[in-house]
C-alpha cells in the first residue's frame, strides 16, 4: 500500500512537452527521499488539459500541477510528498482560491464534463490491465457473454440511442443488426481508429489512456454479430497508441480475455492491429477495408454495404473508437441510464479536441445538446488576447464553419447539419478575427486535392478547380461571377461524387460562403483582406508620426526594402517588399501597420 | 515529387536483404500482408525504391505494379531516400490557425528546399504533415521523433543549429 500516488500524463500532448523527463526526475528524487515504499508514481492516459502539460496529480488530496518542469521537482518531492506541504505557486491556478485548494472537478474546465467515452483517461494505468478490471473492465463481457443472448447486445445497444461517432452518427445497434442478420462462415468486426482529421484526437486519446475498453467493446460486438475475429485500423502517426494497444492486446490473451473459450463460454475473439500508412480517405468504411486487404485505399459504391460484403467479402462492422469506447458502459449502466443524457436525437456524450485560438486547448467530454457558447467561454475558456470570436470550425474537411449568430445552438448530429456544419469526428477549431474566412477554406480544400483518391472525376478534378478559384480570389484576381461559378461547382461535386470524402470536400467553402459572403466579396470587389492574411492583398507602411527612426526594421528586412535615415521616420518599398511581416514583428514602437 | 537527392544509387546490403525476406516469409500467409510488408521494408531500408519494390513481388509472388501502385498512393511510403534528420512541420487545421505556415516558410528559406524535398547533403528533408495530435502545443513541428511546440519563426534557427 502507498500513502500517496502521483499521476503524470503519458500522452502525446504531454509527451510532446517533456512529461518522460518529468517522471524520471521525480522517480529519482522519490528515491533520493527514500520515500519509494510510500509513493507510487503512476503514468496515465490523457487528462485533456493538454495547454498546461506536462500535468501530475497528487493523490489522495488531488493536488494538481500544471506546466510542470524539471526543476520544480525536488521542491514538491521535499515540500509535498515528504512534509505535507502542497506547494501552491505550481498548482494549476485555477483551482488555488482564498478559500483553500479546490477540487479539479470543479474548475470551469471541469465542472460541465462528463466523462464517459474518456472516463479511465488520466485516470488509470493504461499499460496494466489489473488497473482496468479494477475499475470494472471486462465485467461488461462477462455479463454479455454469460448473461445476455445477441439479440439482448443489439436490443440494448438500440435503447441507448448511441450513434456512430466517427461524424456519420448513424446508430450503432443498427448497424450490428444488419450484420447478425446475414448469415455467413465468417464475418469481422472492424476498429476505425484512422482518425485522419486535421486537429482531432480523442481517438488518439482513448487509445492511449484506455486501450481495453475498445478491446473489449469490440468482443463484445464479435459476440453479438458471430464474429471470431476483429480488425484495429490505426494510424500509424500515433506510435503511443499503437504500442499501448499491441500491449493490451498480448495481455488480454495473457489474462484470456481474447483468444479461444473466453469466460469458459466457448465463445472465441481475437484482434489483430493494421497500420494505416497516410491516407485520408482510409477513414471511408469501404476504403479502409480495401487498404486492410493489402490494396490502395480506394472507396467502392455501397450497397453492397460493409454489412452484407465487407472486409474480404464477408459480412462486417466497422465502428470508431469513440463508439466502442461507450459500449462497456452501456451494457454494465444500462440503456436508459444512456439515453438519459443528450438530446432527443442523440443521446450520451460527445468528445471534442479544443483547438486554435481558446485559452485551455485540450480534450473535453460534453453531454449532446452542450451550447457552443458553454464549450468555448466556460470550458475552453474563451478566446486568448482580448481577441474577438469569429467562428468554431468543426467537422474537419468535411464540415463547416460557425459564425457567433449561432453560438446558443445545442451541440448535437442534427443541429449541426441544419446550420451547414456536422459533428464529424469530434475537432472544434477556434478562430478569431485575425483568421481569413477565405483562406480557411482555400486550406481545407488544398487538403482534399491531396487527399483525394482519384478514383472519380468529381472529386478529383472538382476540388482541384475549387482550389484555383479559391487561389484566385485570395489573390484579388477573380470577379463576382467567379463567386457563383464557385458555389454552382460546391453543389456539383456534392451530388457526383462517388464516397463521402467528395461528397463533403465543398462544405468548407459553402459554409463560410453562407455566413462569410461579405468577406469573398471584400478580397473580389474591393481587393482587400479584413483580416489581413492574405498577403497578395496586403500592404505594410510605416507611420511617420510613429517611427522614432530606430532602423530595427531596416536591419531585419530579409530583402532591403525599407529606407531611411537614423533617426528619420522609415519608409517600405512597395515593389521591394515580400510581405513577410518581419519588420512589422520586430517595430517596439507599432509604427507600422499593414492593410 | 522533385528531389535533390533523386538519382541516388541503390545501397542496400546483404543484410537488409535477409532482414526484408525474413520478414516476407513470417507474414507471407497472413490475409492482407502486403501492407505490413512494405511497412517494415521501407523500416529496414529506410524507404522503397523500386529495387526493393522489385525483391518484394519476387519473393511474394504479387505482380510489381500493384506494389508500386501501393507505394505511390500512401503518404507514408518515399521512393526516395530521406534525409538524416526528418523535418516535419504539422499544418492540421489546429497549427495552421496559430501560424504554423510561417514556420513552414521559415524553414524553407534558411533550408533552401521545399515540400518533400531533401538538401543536397543528405542531411535534412522537409515534409509537411497533417496532425501529430499534440494540438495543445500548437505549432508544432517534429525533427525525427523530437518535438518542438508552440514556435515562433525566430526559434527555428536556434533549432536548426543544434543538428549541424
Amino acid at each position: 500500500m502507498y500513502r500517496s500516488h502521483v499521476l503524470v500524463c503519458g500522452g502525446t500532448g504531454c509527451t510532446s512537452s517533456g512529461s518522460q523527463q518529468i517522471m524520471e526526475a521525480l522517480k529519482a528524487e522519490i528515491a533520493k527521499a527514500g520515500l519509494e515504499e510510500e509513493v507510487s508514481v503512476v503514468q496515465t492516459g490523457c487528462h485533456g488539459l493538454c495547454a498546461l502539460g506536462p500535468i501530475m496529480i497528487v493523490y489522495p488530496d488531488a493536488s494538481f500541477y500544471s506546466m510542470v518542469k524539471v526543476e520544480d521537482i525536488p521542491e514538491i518531492v521535499s515540500e509535498h510528498l515528504l512534509k505535507g506541504r502542497v506547494v501552491t505557486r505550481l498548482l494549476y491556478q485555477e483551482t488555488v482560491t482564498q478559500a483553500g485548494v479546490k477540487a479539479l472537478v470543479d474548475t470551469d474546465f471541469y465542472k460541465k464534463q462528463h466523462r464517459v467515452a474518456l472516463r479511465n483517461c488520466g485516470v488509470i494505468n493504461p499499460e496494466v490491465i489489473e488497473e482496468y478490471i479494477g475499475t470494472g473492465g471486462y465485467a461488461a463481457l462477462g455479463k454479455v457473454l454469460t448473461e445476455m443472448t445477441p439479440d439482448d447486445v443489439i436490443q440494448c445497444l438500440m435503447d441507448s440511442g448511441l450513434r456512430g461517432r466517427g461524424g456519420g452518427g448513424f446508430p450503432t445497434g443498427l448497424k450490428w443488426k444488419l450484420a447478425k442478420q446475414n448469415d455467413a462462415d465468417q464475418k469481422y468486426v472492424c476498429c476505425n481508429a484512422d482518425e485522419g482529421d486535421p486537429g482531432a484526437f480523442m481517438d488518439r486519446s482513448v487509445l492511449e489512456g484506455d486501450p481495453h475498453a475498445v478491446l473489449e467493446a469490440m468482443a463484445i460486438a464479435g459476440y453479438a454479430i458471430g464474429a471470431n475475429q476483429g480488425y484495429i485500423y490505426v494510424r500509424a502517426e500515433y506510435p503511443i497508441a499503437v504500442d499501448r494497444l499491441k500491449i493490451a492486446i498480448n495481455q488480454a490473451r495473457e489474462m484470456e480475455l481474447l483468444g479461444k473459450d473466453i469466460f469458459g463460454t466457448g465463445f472465441d475473439f481475437d484482434i489483430d492491429l493494421r497500420l494505416g500508412a497516410g491516407a485520408f480517405v482510409c477513414g471511408e468504411e469501404t476504403a479502409l477495408m480495401h487498404s486492410i486487404e493489402g490494396n490502395r485505399g480506394e472507396p467502392k459504391p455501397r450497397p453492397p454495404f460493409p454489412a452484407q460484403k465487407g472486409l474480404f467479402g464477408k459480412p462486417t462492422i466497422l465502428n470508431n473508437v469513440e463508439t466502442y469506447a461507450n459500449i462497456p458502459q452501456i451494457i454494465l449502466n444500462g440503456p436508459e441510464w444512456f439515453a438519459s443524457m443528450g438530446t432527443e436525437k442523440s443521446k450520451g456524450t460527445k468528445v471534442f479536441a479544443l483547438g486554435g485560438k481558446i485559452h485551455n486547448t485540450g480534450l473535453v467530454e460534453i453531454p449532446m445538446g452542450t451550447t457552443l457558447r458553454e464549450v468555448i467561454e466556460e470550458i475552453g475558456g474563451g478566446i486568448p488576447n482580448g481577441k474577438k470570436f469569429k467562428a468554431a470550425q468543426t467537422g474537419g474537411p468535411s464540415g463547416g464553419c460557425i459564425p457567433y449568430e449561432h453560438f446558443d445552438i445545442p451541440i448535437d448530429y442534427d443541429n449541426l447539419i441544419s446550420i451547414g456544419s456536422m459533428m464529424g469526428s469530434g475537432g472544434l477549431i477556434v478562430m478569431d478575427e485575425d483568421d481569413c474566412m477565405v483562406d480557411i477554406a482555400k486550406f481545407f480544400l488544398d487538403f482534399t486535392v491531396e487527399e483525394s483518391c482519384g478514383k472519380c472525376t468529381p472529386c478529383r478534378v472538382g476540388t482541384k478547380r475549387l482550389l484555383e478559384m479559391l487561389t484566385k480570389i485570395t489573390k484579388g484576381q477573380a470577379t463576382m461571377e467567379d463567386l457563383d461559378k464557385l458555389e454552382e461547382l460546391c453543389y456539383y461535386i456534392k451530388e457526383n461524387s462517388a464516397c463521402a470524402l467528395g461528397q463533403t470536400a465543398p462544405n468548407p467553402v459553402l459554409s463560410t460562403l453562407r455566413y462569410f459572403r461579405s468577406e469573398y466579396e471584400a478580397h473580389v470587389r474591393d481587393k482587400k483582406c479584413p483580416a489581413g492574411v492574405c498577403k497578395a492583398l496586403l500592404s505594410y507602411h510605416i507611420d511617420a508620426d510613429k517611427c522614432r527612426g530606430c532602423t530595427l526594421c531596416a536591419r531585419n528586412c530579409p530583402n532591403n526594402a525599407i529606407n531611411g535615415t537614423v533617426r528619420n521616420p522609415h519608409i517600405i518599398d512597395q515593389e521591394k517588399c515580400i510581405k513577410c511581416g518581419a519588420c512589422m514583428e520586430k517595430c517596439k514602437f507599432g509604427a507600422i501597420y499593414k492593410q | 515529387m522533385a528531389c535533390k537527392k533523386e538519382g541516388v544509387p541503390f545501397g542496400g546490403t546483404p543484410e537488409q536483404e535477409a532482414a526484408l525476406k525474413k520478414v516476407i516469409a513470417e507474414l507471407k500467409d497472413t490475409k492482407g500482408a502486403l501492407m505490413p510488408i512494405m511497412q517494415q521494408a521501407q523500416e529496414i531500408y529506410g524507404y522503397l525504391p523500386i529495387e526493393v519494390q522489385t525483391m518484394i513481388s519476387d519473393e511474394t509472388g504479387i505482380p510489381l505494379e500493384k506494389i508500386y501502385g501501393i507505394a505511390t498512393f500512401y503518404a507514408q511510403f518515399a521512393l526516395q531516400p530521406k534525409g538524416k534528420y526528418q523535418i516535419s512541420v504539422c499544418l492540421g487545421t489546429a497549427c495552421y490557425v496559430k501560424g504554423s505556415a510561417a514556420i513552414f516558410s521559415k524553414l524553407e528559406e534558411l533550408l533552401g528546399i521545399t515540400n518533400g524535398q531533401c538538401t543536397p547533403d543528405g542531411k535534412f528533408s522537409l515534409d509537411s504533415c497533417r496532425c501529430v495530435g499534440a494540438c495543445g502545443l500548437a505549432p508544432v513541428m517534429m525533427i525525427n521523433d523530437e518535438v518542438y511546440g508552440r514556435l515562433v519563426p525566430d526559434d527555428i534557427p536556434g533549432i536548426l543549429a543544434k543538428y549541424q
